[in-house]
């Protein structure tokens, strides 16, 4: 329960989420489940997909048909709360903040968790961008099988220092 | 004796922020911090910032520090006294001072209370043991010394501070063994804790610690269940093979020298203890002796530097100085203030308010 470990429930996880359709383009998943005074996802959104209203408080609210998935958002959100999905094939490419050093690789084999911190599958890192305006939150590119769009959230953290 | 205009005791987020704003109509400041480093507990914050973009929400802490310093850096009406302390205060707005072996006094004409806070402890078998430490003490061995603290963290505590040190650890790759939590439910935002337990935290309600094992170090910890009373049910122990100890139980405001000086401070749960008595503007009881930040009850960074800009605004504006459309931007100020603590998580806040008879 998400009140007492930090894990949300089934039905929380799929209420963010829109129509698989929708998802055949790369797609932000905003899981921010209570309302806390915050807002650079909507300020930081180029497209201006993402509404709060002047009360900072309010959970945002994403107009899938602004949004492009461009993970701007990702990066920005202090949360880390979102992640941008994208079905193609029997993959879900996924963007996902990372902010562990070292950061992975092009080509890395990495283990993939879901929000209980579960090795849930691997996925493979297809793109890390990391440049000054990421402010050292890398968008992480990972390709997952297609059964885990729902379930797929972080990769293990290396440990290589 | 020192003469000086304006004195703001503490460097933090609401100190910094209330020298700009007296900086900026040619006020004279002399800013106080018993650090070496101004900043208070940004210099440590190397997280992204929640909040309004107005309140550089998203940019890292330690980086919103690096603008507020800019902000003031080498203003010909400025002047920093770090590695100083300030040891009394006086009715006739002396301040006795300690650098190192250096005592002095200085005698202000206006004074900004924004001390801060302390950490809270928590009372258990063993808690002298060296491992056991309060969590701000572990964000700043990390990430001010770059001192790793162990190995193997126990957390204490599930409040904004508990969970993001618990991620600041992991980050500099202490392994944090588990989270534990007194009450039943989780008490800072949700994302923090969500960020943590996806990465395999352990997150554990209606437990504490019940005493820390080991001879002169943290070499085990005893966990236990807490009932409804938060009184810990025997049979429930559990033993986790830890070296450290990391206690987030809340903090106190540091209101001593508000009450040397008899202002009135009132003892306020919601707000972390004993806080300062304000009015509006952020007067303290004792005229020309404002106070914000955490002095005036514990909140968010983003919260003291709107705070910090009210009364330094305020206290120019009872000298005599005059802002661009000044009551415009208070006003501003004030309704951004409220608009943070609106939320679910500003409830208790708000209520502490309340009963203080704070209107904010």
């Amino acid at each position: 329960m998400i009140e007492k470990n930090g894990v949300p429930s089934k039905e929380l996880i799929e209420s963010c989420f829109p129509d698989q359709i929708v998802l055949e383009k790369p797609k932000a998943i905003i899981e921010c489940y209570k309302e806390i005074p915050c807002n650079p996802c909507s300020t930081s959104c180029p497209f201006d997909a993402i509404f709060i209203p002047e009360d900072i408080n309010v959970r945002p609210l994403i107009d899938y048909d602004k949004c492009t998935g461009c993970g701007i958002c990702v990066y920005n959100c202090p949360g880390l709360a979102i992640t941008v999905r994208m079905l193609k094939g029997d993959k879900v490419e996924m963007k996902i903040p990372y902010e562990f050093l070292p950061y992975p690789e092009k080509g890395e084999k990495m283990n993939v968790m879901n929000r209980s911190g579960d090795i849930i599958t691997q996925g493979e890192v297809t793109k890390v961008h990391i440049t000054e305006r990421h402010n050292k939150t890398a968008l992480v590119h990972l390709e997952v099988e297609r059964e885990f769009l729902y379930d797929a959230m972080t990769v293990e953290v290396k440990h290589g220092r | 004796m020192r003469q000086a205009e304006f004195v703001i005791v503490g460097a933090g987020p609401a100190g910094l922020r209330a020298a700009k704003a007296l900086l900026e109509v040619g006020a004279k400041v002399l800013i106080i911090d018993r650090s070496d480093l101004l900043g208070g507990q940004l210099t440590k914050q190397t997280h992204m910032f929640f909040g309004s973009e107005k309140q550089h929400a998203s940019k890292r802490g330690i980086d919103i520090l690096g603008l507020m310093i800019d902000a003031i850096k080498g203003h010909e009406n400025l002047e920093v006294l770090t590695n100083t302390t300030v040891v009394g205060l006086y009715k006739d707005l002396v301040l006795s001072c300690v650098e190192q072996d250096h005592y002095f006094k200085i005698q202000a004409q206006t004074i900004i209370i924004a001390a801060g806070a302390s950490e809270k402890a928590l009372p258990f078998e063993n808690n002298d043991l060296p491992g056991v430490y309060a969590a701000g003490a572990v964000q700043t061995l990390m990430n001010v010394y770059g001192v790793k603290p162990g190995d193997k963290v126990l957390m204490v505590g599930s409040g904004n501070i508990g969970l993001i040190v618990s991620y600041q650890l992991m980050q500099a790759g202490v392994q944090v063994v588990k989270l534990v939590e007194a009450s039943s439910q989780i008490g800072g935002y949700l994302v923090h804790a969500s960020k943590i337990k996806r990465l395999g935290v352990d997150i554990t309600m209606n437990t504490s610690v019940k005493r820390a094992i080991g001879n002169d170090h943290v070499e085990a910890v005893e966990i236990w269940q807490l009932d409804e009373a938060w009184q810990g049910i025997p049979g429930t122990e559990e033993v986790l093979e830890v070296d450290t100890i990391c206690m987030a139980v809340g903090l106190a405001p540091l209101t001593e020298l508000l009450q040397q000086i008899g202002a009135k401070v009132k003892y306020i749960r919601e707000l972390g203890g004993n806080v300062a008595k304000l009015n509006e503007r952020y007067e303290t009881t004792v005229p020309n002796v404002y106070a914000c930040g955490d002095v005036a009850g514990i909140e968010e960074a983003s919260s003291a530097m709107m705070a910090g800009e009210i009364a330094g605004m305020e206290a120019a504006i009872k000298s005599g100085y005059r802002y661009d459309n000044q009551e415009a931007r208070l006003k501003t100020l004030r309704e951004d203030l409220v608009n943070l603590r609106k939320g679910p998580h500003g409830a208790k806040v708000r209520a502490g308010l309340d009963k203080l008879g704070v209107e904010v």
